[in-house]
């Protein structure tokens, strides 16, 4: 099978591998770079366990081939702490009890941040509609709403 | 807010997870995560249609194809003589006779029977591979007609030779004659025709497994998305007959959810755990979501009908149930104790009726099996009750809460034994009920209609006062029922010499938080700090064993194990600081982590104690074995009963006929809690789930046994913007026969919920039915019908 080469810079780095031309980009992050936080749900783009930012957008990373991305920048959720502190919408998630099983979560925490930062005026009904594309099957969302409501207040500090 | 793990008891502190750090910085280990070097992949070939002999398979293409390491077929599942997948439970018919259970293979080699069941399996270099040349197995299926709705089963062609009328057994609960007799003297009596609707589990991690067969050692060691690891290491050894126990090592890491469709040992970990073993090579293999919707066991699925009779007090007299209940193709593991002990044993609910009497037919039909989905049993139980009790009161003319509290069993009556075998322990019904009412705003209700209806809109407010029997389970009570196994807890409580605890259970956490519960728990016991005590599960090679987690039994059943553990810790650090200070053992005390002398300023700390166990210099050797690391088995005595009131408030749209739920209230009893912050996660995502039953969620096969909704596009899951927040609080009435006083919290959401939300709904628009899920086409068609629009 032909391989083609990608370039792209993942939590800051540059990396360049090579794969075949059906290779989705989450199969990339998770199958070639090991990174495992990015997961799998379902396989027909709805679960949202699988979003990642790709140029700093919320996109679920099943949907997009690793050559589409070609010299983007993408983030995990291994990338978004930094080297002492996690991101407040980590620690929201977890100071709200935003998450039981984890599954769902690295995909939530992605599309939660990809909300606050574009979403003008953030209130219960705007964070229900945008994590709308983001399955969790645990919390009944009510504590991953109050988590991003809290994590909002902490990013405009 | 909650608080942090200062002081040193932290039970009823909503402590941080201490779980959670792995898994917000993506450093989860799921299954699917795991790769061993040298590890092929697996793709499983799986019958298209519901029902059909194989006449032939033909692998050669496939096996020829690029890549493909060996094809394996269902043809020599059976060469080999690998045993069925069995179901643990033995339900017994009303003449006496056995259940009928047809034989489970692991794979299918001379006839399928649902869509979805494996037929043969690809080992390839790579998933693409495997799943490319899966496409080349051809096999021929000689089609046979499908039995797919569970009333028309019993009625269908024999879909088993030996199970006549498609039914497994037909089973009953309590005294028929005296309920029939006191119905038919009734002078009111309300009938009601239900359906359960069928659900498909949808855990978001899907099911995975990795099979490694160490050839050296004639060791497997499998990693797999279980809630009962050491359940799957029994299953292999005692009935598929693959490995002896002592060679298998069953690794259930971190689960991304289960709700009781990863109890069940199904085809796919056996199969690749099989061929692993005949290979010689590690096999992965990890579900696409389509196979999920397929091939998890789904939940649910139950036709009823039945009659509540009353006396002109609206004073309960008799209740009786028919139900039937779709089993699936296959009796799954859990199966026949899901429509039977966890059933027909709740119909009593809150409740003093003198007389009920259960009928139960479970049949098969060419759909995928059908077992345990959160609550398993009991909300099918309560929505029934729920639903006949409400219209029992409007068809009486009397306030829903009225005719319930006319019924509730007193706390003055408790332990009370109920007409259906269980015996409550204790309750207090009316607590919940009126602490319920107040936050639901019960009394300005009427109010809020009418301005609803200024709006034009349709609102409504339906109750629920559920019960339900967890802690799985009192062994010989579980095995005087049919049970194949003890339902026990095992726990060790590992003090290290430094003082800090590693604590091994037998439950297993897919997101329940135990790694803090259970830390919180042993922590407070031993006056230490929760960041001291480490909580290991999920691994037949660490722990004793352990029967997993379900039924809401972690904390009742397992932490009580750990409870038991613990005071031996404490019983063998008095005897130790006793030789130390030179003293009795009786007459040493032990609070918040010291061992003192009594009446004497004499201590030692729990950390002193803990490092003279291991460096014995000062130490009693001749009575008292080095090292301070004590295990428990823990056999409750009986079950646990949750119970509380779930109240839902909804508006609904008469043009549209969408139902919003403006308000849910919930209010529960689940006795002594640990962690409030985890018990009301709990409580969301159960209601979360009933929510999703009630107006979503539908598992829909058409005529030919095709499923029709096998992905997220067809099957409707709640999503944020589709659920209100949730009013939860708690009333406590600690379990009276566990040493923690807990009940269990796990299934209380789904099971209450739904009958809560009908209730409202049938309320709003004036009718007395509605089957579930009640979606806006349902809903307008109702007001319509109703002529209310």
């Amino acid at each position: 099978m032909t391989s083609i080469m990608v370039n792209l810079i993942v939590n800051g780095k540059a990396v360049t591998m090579s794969c075949s031309p059906s290779t989705t980009l989450v199969q990339l992050i998770r199958e070639k770079l090991q990174l495992t936080g990015t997961h799998v749900g379902c396989d027909t783009t709805q679960c949202g366990a699988c979003t990642i930012h790709l140029n700093g957008r919320a996109v679920k990373s099943c949907t997009v081939l690793a050559v589409q991305a070609e010299g983007a920048e993408i983030t995990t959720i291994e990338g978004i702490a930094s080297s002492d502190e996690l991101h407040p919408m980590q620690s929201s998630f977890r100071e709200c009890h935003g998450l039981q099983c984890g599954f769902c979560t690295p995909g939530m925490i992605m599309s939660a941040i990809d909300l606050v930062n574009r979403e003008k005026d953030l209130t219960e009904e705007t964070i229900r509609e945008g994590l709308k594309g983001n399955i969790c099957r645990c919390t009944g969302y009510h504590n991953i709403v109050k988590a991003v409501s809290s994590a909002a207040s902490k990013m405009k500090e | 807010m909650v608080e942090q793990s200062t002081s040193k008891s932290t039970i009823g502190k909503s402590v941080l997870r201490k779980e959670d750090k792995r898994f917000i910085t993506g450093k989860g280990n799921y299954t699917d995560d795991i790769n061993i070097r040298g590890q092929a992949y697996a793709y499983f070939v799986r019958s298209p249609v519901a029902h059909a002999h194989i006449k032939s398979i033909d692998v050669s293409a496939a096996q020829a194809a690029e890549d493909v390491i060996k094809v394996l077929t269902g043809i020599e599942v059976a060469a080999d003589g690998l045993g069925a997948l069995p179901c643990g439970w033995m339900v017994h018919s009303k003449d006496g006779s056995e259940m009928k259970q047809p034989f489970h293979p692991v794979m299918a080699g001379s006839k399928v029977n649902y869509v979805g069941e494996p037929v043969a399996l690809v080992v390839a270099e790579t998933y693409l591979a495997a799943k490319n040349a899966a496409e080349l197995v051809e096999v021929d299926y000689d089609d046979l007609d499908a039995v797919v709705n569970v009333l028309d089963a019993q009625g269908a062609p024999d879909i088993y030779e030996d199970v006549p009328g498609n039914t497994a057994f037909n089973w009953e609960l309590g005294e028929r004659e005296a309920t029939l007799e006191a119905i038919d003297k009734a002078p009111h009596v309300t009938k009601i025709r239900l359906v359960n609707n069928r659900l498909i589990p949808n855990a978001l991690e899907p099911r995975a497994a990795i099979s490694d067969y160490n050839t050296g050692t004639d060791e497997l060691t499998l990693y797999t998305t279980s809630q009962n690891p050491h359940m799957v290491r029994l299953v292999f050894t005692a009935f598929v007959q693959l490995a002896p126990e002592h060679k298998l090592r069953i690794i259930a890491p971190d689960v991304g959810g289960g709700f009781g469709s990863k109890i069940f040992i199904y085809s796919e970990e056996t199969a690749i755990s099989w061929a692993s073993m005949k290979l010689g090579i590690p096999i992965k293999w990890t579900a696409e979501r389509s196979e999920s919707f397929l091939t998890d066991a789904h939940g649910r699925d139950h036709v009823s009908d039945a009659e509540l009779a009353m006396d002109d007090d609206g004073k309960f007299l008799a209740l009786h149930v028919k139900t039937t209940a779709n089993m699936g193709a296959y009796l799954s593991l859990f199966a026949s104790a899901v429509p039977t002990y966890l059933y027909g044993t709740l119909m009593a609910g809150q409740y003093k009726t003198p007389n009920v009497y259960v009928e139960v037919d479970a049949v098969y039909t060419n759909t995928a099996p059908v077992d345990a989905y959160r609550g398993a049993g009991r909300p099918e139980a309560t929505y029934l009750l729920e639903r006949i009790v409400e219209s029992a009161a409007r068809e009486m003319n009397l306030d829903p809460v009225e005719l319930r509290r006319r019924n509730f069993i007193q706390p003055e009556d408790f332990p009370y034994q109920t007409p259906v075998a269980l015996e409550y322990d204790i309750g207090d019904y009316e607590a919940s009920l009126a602490k319920a009412l107040d936050m639901a705003g019960y009394s300005e209700f009427p109010a809020r209609k009418e301005e609803a209806a200024a709006r034009g809109k349709l609102r409504g407010i339906g109750f629920s006062c559920y019960i339900e029997a967890c802690g799985l389970a009192p062994s010989q009570m579980a095995g005087s029922l049919g049970a194949g196994v003890g339902l026990w807890e095992s726990g060790e409580v590992r003090v290290n010499p430094t003082g800090s605890v590693t604590v091994l259970t037998g439950s297993h956490s897919h997101g329940q938080g135990h790694e803090t519960t259970f830390a919180q728990l042993v922590a407070s016991k031993l006056g230490i700090s929760v960041d001291d005590v480490e909580v290991l599960h999920g691994d037949t090679g660490k722990m004793d064993f352990g029967m997993g987690t379900y039924g809401s039994r972690s904390l009742s059943v397992g932490g009580s194990a750990l409870s038991k553990a613990s005071d031996k810790v404490i019983a063998k650090g008095k005897k130790i600081a006793a030789h130390m200070m030179k003293s009795d053992a009786d007459d040493i005390d032990f609070n918040d982590g010291e061992f003192t002398v009594r009446d004497s300023n004499l201590s030692k700390t729990f950390q002193e104690i803990a490092f003279a166990a291991y460096v014995p210099h000062d130490y009693p050797l001749d009575e008292l074995e080095p090292g301070l690391s004590e295990k428990a088995f823990y056999d409750p005595v009986n079950f646990t009963y949750p119970a509380g009131t779930h109240i839902c408030e909804v508006e609904i749209d008469p043009d549209t006929g969408v139902v919003e739920i403006v308000k849910f209230t919930a209010v529960d009893d689940f006795g002594t809690i640990i962690n409030p912050m985890i018990v009301e996660g709990q409580v969301h995502g159960g209601i979360a789930q009933g929510i999703g039953q009630a107006l979503m969620e539908a598992c829909v096969y058409d005529e030919t046994g095709q499923l029709q909704t096998g992905s997220y596009m067809d099957y409707c899951m709640p999503r944020a913007d589709d659920l209100p927040n949730f009013d939860v609080a708690m009333t406590c009435t600690p379990c009276t026969h566990n040493p923690v006083g807990a009940k269990g919290c796990g299934e209380a959401g789904a099971i209450g919920s739904p009958p809560a939300i009908i209730n409202a709904v049938t309320d709003a628009i004036g009718v007395m039915d509605i089957d579930m899920p009640a979606t806006p086409e349902r809903v307008w068609r109702a007001i319509q019908e109703a002529g209310r629009a």
